[in-house]
């Protein structure tokens, strides 16, 4: 286990600054294993972007690059997201 | 929440601190008021903004240790030694100066007395914060909610809100203390990390269904909740919360 793994919750700033919705809550259907779970949940690694992975399969679920006033967010490895509207 | 102009989207606010409370010799807690506060849930967190006068700005998040009261948030923050916004807020901030915050932040680590129970809150060091603004929410309500605190610390100068916890202990509130670095002389309670024997022991039956709200460091989180499937609890009860190095 990585010590400077943190969760879901750990980003919730930043996915509600990019979706404009409260995400950890929101639901994601891994594209790896299938498994579904709440986003804060996932495993959150921070470098100098962001990966959320899978808690089950360590599938990559979603990259977050974010710049001073864009973010590029890579989610390739989610096969749903659900979303409260 | 009432008062949010559009729903979901976050705006930077200004915070002005209004009081500093010493908790331990290495946490505060910071008392801000901001005026534009739409309320918040226990459990919620806040994201704090630090801008250097070369423009160089530092984000963190808080967990808010309070239960709601009107335009008031505290959070209880951990110094860190190297740390880039934990020593600000801890020893440079002064009464009337203010600072950037975002929230109230998260929908997933939280708790209100509509939620029921049995409650099993289960600490790490400053993990206790979050789970300290759900039973400072609890007793503000008058709420009955059976609920247990198992609290982890290093040392009993470490414990985060000591006389507190002593004081709301009783009706439906037990807290357990295991202190595992150090002890105090004639200390009888555990003396150990949390394990899957102390769970068993201080945790509600699975039967019961209790609602299990974890937070502290990574390996603490991982532990306990990884000993609380082998118990034989529900892993969509067992809601987690995991402090990094740099500021949760």
């Amino acid at each position: 286990m990585d010590e400077l793994m943190l969760d879901g919750n750990a980003v919730a700033g930043l996915l509600q600054e990019v979706f404009a919705v409260e995400m950890t809550t929101a639901v994601g259907t891994c594209g790896g294993c299938g498994a579904p779970g709440p986003i804060a949940a996932v495993h959150v690694y921070r470098g100098a972007g962001i990966v959320l992975r899978c808690p089950h399969c360590g599938n990559a679920l979603a990259k977050i690059v974010k710049g001073d006033s864009r973010a590029w967010i890579d989610l390739t490895g989610i096969r749903v997201l659900e979303v409260t509207v | 929440m009432a008062g949010t102009a559009v729903r979901g989207r976050l705006t930077w606010e200004l915070a002005e601190l209004v009081e500093v409370v010493v908790e331990t010799p290495h946490v505060k807690t910071i008392v801000l008021d901001v005026p534009s506060w739409p309320g918040h849930r226990a459990g919620q967190h806040v994201d704090v903004r630090l801008t250097a006068a070369d423009g160089y700005q530092a984000e963190r998040s808080y967990s808010i240790a309070s239960a709601p009261d009107g335009t008031r948030v505290a959070l209880t923050v951990q110094r860190l030694e190297d740390g880039e916004v934990s020593p600000y807020l801890t020893d440079e901030l002064r009464p009337g100066e203010k600072i950037e915050l975002r929230g109230p932040i998260g929908g997933y680590f939280v708790w209100e007395p509509s939620d029921g129970g049995p409650l099993m809150l289960v600490a790490g060091g400053s993990g206790v914060v979050p789970l300290m603004a759900m039973i400072r929410t609890r007793a503000a309500a008058r709420d009955d909610t059976e609920t247990r605190l198992l609290y982890s610390s290093r040392s009993e100068d470490d414990v985060i809100y000591r006389d507190e916890l002593e004081r709301l202990s009783g009706n439906g509130l037990g807290v357990v203390h295991t202190l595992t670095d150090s002890q105090p002389p004639g200390w009888t309670g555990y003396a150990r990390r949390v394990d899957p024997e102390m769970l068993a022991e201080v945790a509600p039956r699975p039967a019961q269904r209790p609602r299990f709200y974890a937070c502290g460091p990574t390996p603490f989180v991982e532990a306990v909740a990884e000993a609380l499937v082998r118990l034989g609890h529900d892993p969509p009860a067992i809601k987690t919360e995991r402090f990094g190095p740099t500021g949760r």
